[in-house]
């Protein structure tokens, strides 16, 4: 028998990371790391950020968009590397590099998310 | 022809040059796109520590709102925009060919596909900008 690929549970999540990044990272990229530190607009005060954040919603929202996105990376990288650089010998370390950070994003993503007060 | 099973020819491929992305734009915006999830998983990083500083207290916040006005951060964060941007109009762009769906025997045209994707994209983008903007 023979052993079952798990591309494309991979590309899975990398399709669905690349719908997300898409639709929700512009506009959150834009607002938090450039019209809020530049003063161009006036971003939310801590209070008001915290209680967002705090949203049992929120959190839903921000572990799913952290998570695919990070997974979306991991898939695209990898081929960015392995066509562009055509580094096909290093293989084994790049997958532990993209999927193993991946995964430890999403590790990190759950505690943070979880630990909120 | 006796031996000519073990005599086999050995493959030729030749080496692609590691640059050859570089040659036309057509390539070069392959890598582009390409590396633009590195802006992605830039942003994740960033929001992360968003986070962290955000239930560490209102004086981490704070420092971490000063790191953004960093003017490194900054430019990093100009060219994640565009980084960004050119990842959401090629992937939607791209949805009519991932998705060739049918109807009454002809394909759906490629606006009625990455339309809908646009739309989304500004009702969403919207939708979060109120969520955070509404004071």
């Amino acid at each position: 028998m023979s052993k079952r690929s798990n591309e494309p549970f991979l590309w899975l999540l990398f399709s669905a990371g690349g719908v997300v990044a898409a639709m929700l990272i512009p506009i959150q990229l834009f607002l938090f790391g450039l019209a809020f530190p530049l003063g161009w607009l006036d971003g939310p005060g801590y209070q008001s950020l915290l209680e967002l954040v705090r949203h049992p919603l929120t959190r839903l929202y921000l572990f799913a968009l952290c998570t695919l996105s990070l997974f979306h990376f991991a898939h695209r990288f990898r081929y960015t590397l392995y066509d562009g650089l055509q580094i096909k010998h290093l293989n084994e370390l790049i997958n532990t590099f993209c999927y193993g950070g991946a995964i430890l994003g999403t590790a990190v993503t759950a505690y943070l998310l979880w630990i909120i007060p | 022809m006796p031996g000519s099973a073990q005599v086999l020819p050995k493959m030729y491929r030749t080496r692609m040059s590691t640059y050859w992305w570089l040659g036309r734009w057509p390539y070069l915006k392959f890598i582009l796109r390409e590396l633009s999830s590195v802006f992605v998983a830039w942003f994740v990083i960033m929001t992360l520590l968003q986070i962290d500083a955000l239930r560490r207290g209102p004086a981490d916040y704070m420092e971490f709102q000063e790191w953004l006005r960093n003017p490194v951060v900054i430019a990093l964060n100009i060219i994640s925009f565009f980084f960004v941007i050119f990842h959401a109009v090629t992937w939607f762009n791209l949805a009519p060919k991932a998705m060739a769906i049918r109807a009454g025997g002809k394909r759906v045209p490629a606006v009625l596909i990455a339309g809908p994707n646009y739309i989304a994209w500004v009702a969403i983008s919207a939708a979060v900008a109120w969520l955070l903007l509404r004071g």
